[in-house]
C-alpha cells in the first residue's frame, strides 16, 4: 500500500467515527424531550435552520413584520428583540441570528388566540442581522433587521 | 419550587399580556472555562410552556443562543382577572420549573 492508499483509509476511518459522534450526540437530548427540534437547533446555516424548523428554506420577505432590536448593542450577550405582526392566522414565529454558530435561535408556536406579538433577548456573537421568519396560513414571511455589536456575545 | 421563575400577566380590553423571567445560566455548550480552557457544558432551556386556565397559549422552543436569565412576554386574547395562568420550563439537561398565578 503507498502512502496515499493508506492516507486515504485513514481519513475514510476518521469520517466513519465522525458520523458516528454526532449520532449518539443525537440520541441524549432527543430522549429528555421529544418536542425539542435538534435537527434544526444545531443546523449551521439560516437556510438549513429555517429549512429544519419550518420545513421549507424560501421567505417571503414582508413589511407587515416588525422587529424591535437596538441598532447597536452594546453588550451583545443581551440584545432585547420584538417580532410583531399584523398578519392573521400566526402559526409561529422563529428566531434566527444570521452570524451566530447555530443560527437558530427561538422557535415560538402561537395557538389560536394569541397575538404574533413576542419578546425575549438574545445572545449575538458579531454584527450581523437578526431574522425573523413568520408562518401565517401556511406560508413563510421574513424580515431582517440589522443590529451592530459591539461587544461579542458568545465565547465570554 | 417555582424560585425560578418570575410572572406578571394582566388583563386589559380582552387582551392579556404576559411577561416572565426565568433564572437561568443558558450555557451554549460553546464557551471555555477561561481558568482551565475546558468547554463549559451546554445547559439552557429548551421548551416553555405557558397555559391559560389549562388551555395552552404559547410553546417556545429554544437554543442556548437566548440570553441568561431569559425574558419572554407575549399576548394572548381572552384572560380576566383571576384566571390561571401556569409558566414551566425545561432545560436539556431534564430539569425544570413551573408557577402558578393569577391575572392581575
Amino acid at each position: 500500500m503507498s502512502l496515499n492508499e493508506k492516507r486515504r483509509v485513514f481519513l475514510k476511518g476518521s469520517l466513519a467515527v465522525g458520523a458516528l459522534g454526532a449520532a449518539a450526540g443525537m440520541l441524549t437530548p432527543g430522549a429528555v424531550l421529544a418536542a425539542w427540534n435538534k435537527n434544526a437547533f444545531t443546523a449551521k446555516s439560516v437556510d438549513e435552520a429555517i429549512a429544519a424548523s419550518n420545513g421549507n428554506p424560501v421567505t417571503t420577505p414582508s413589511k407587515d413584520i416588525t422587529i424591535k432590536a437596538p441598532d447597536i448593542a452594546e453588550n451583545g450577550a443581551v440584545v432585547p428583540v420584538s417580532v410583531v405582526t399584523k398578519m392573521k392566522g400566526v402559526d409561529s414565529i422563529t428566531l434566527l441570528v444570521e452570524k451566530n454558530s447555530t443560527p437558530l435561535s427561538a422557535i415560538f408556536h402561537l395557538p389560536k388566540g394569541t397575538l404574533p406579538d413576542v419578546s425575549t433577548r438574545v445572545k449575538m456573537g458579531k454584527t450581523g442581522d437578526v431574522i425573523a421568519v413568520v408562518k401565517a396560513n401556511g406560508k413563510l414571511y421574513s424580515a431582517r433587521k440589522g443590529v451592530k455589536v459591539t461587544i461579542g456575545g458568545c465565547g465570554g | 419550587m417555582a424560585k425560578t421563575i418570575k410572572i406578571r400577566a394582566k388583563a386589559k380590553n380582552g387582551i392579556t399580556v404576559v411577561k416572565a423571567l426565568i433564572t437561568h445560566p443558558m450555557e451554549t455548550g460553546m464557551r471555555k472555562n477561561k481558568k482551565t480552557g475546558k468547554l463549559i457544558p451546554a445547559h439552557f432551556i429548551q421548551e416553555v410552556v405557558c397555559k391559560h386556565n389549562g388551555k395552552e397559549v404559547i410553546n417556545c422552543e429554544w437554543a442556548g443562543s437566548v440570553s441568561k436569565n431569559p425574558y419572554l412576554a407575549f399576548k394572548f386574547e381572552g384572560g380576566k382577572k383571576d384566571d390561571a395562568i401556569e409558566l414551566a420550563w425545561k432545560d436539556n439537561t431534564g430539569n425544570g420549573d413551573s408557577i402558578s398565578a393569577k391575572i392581575r
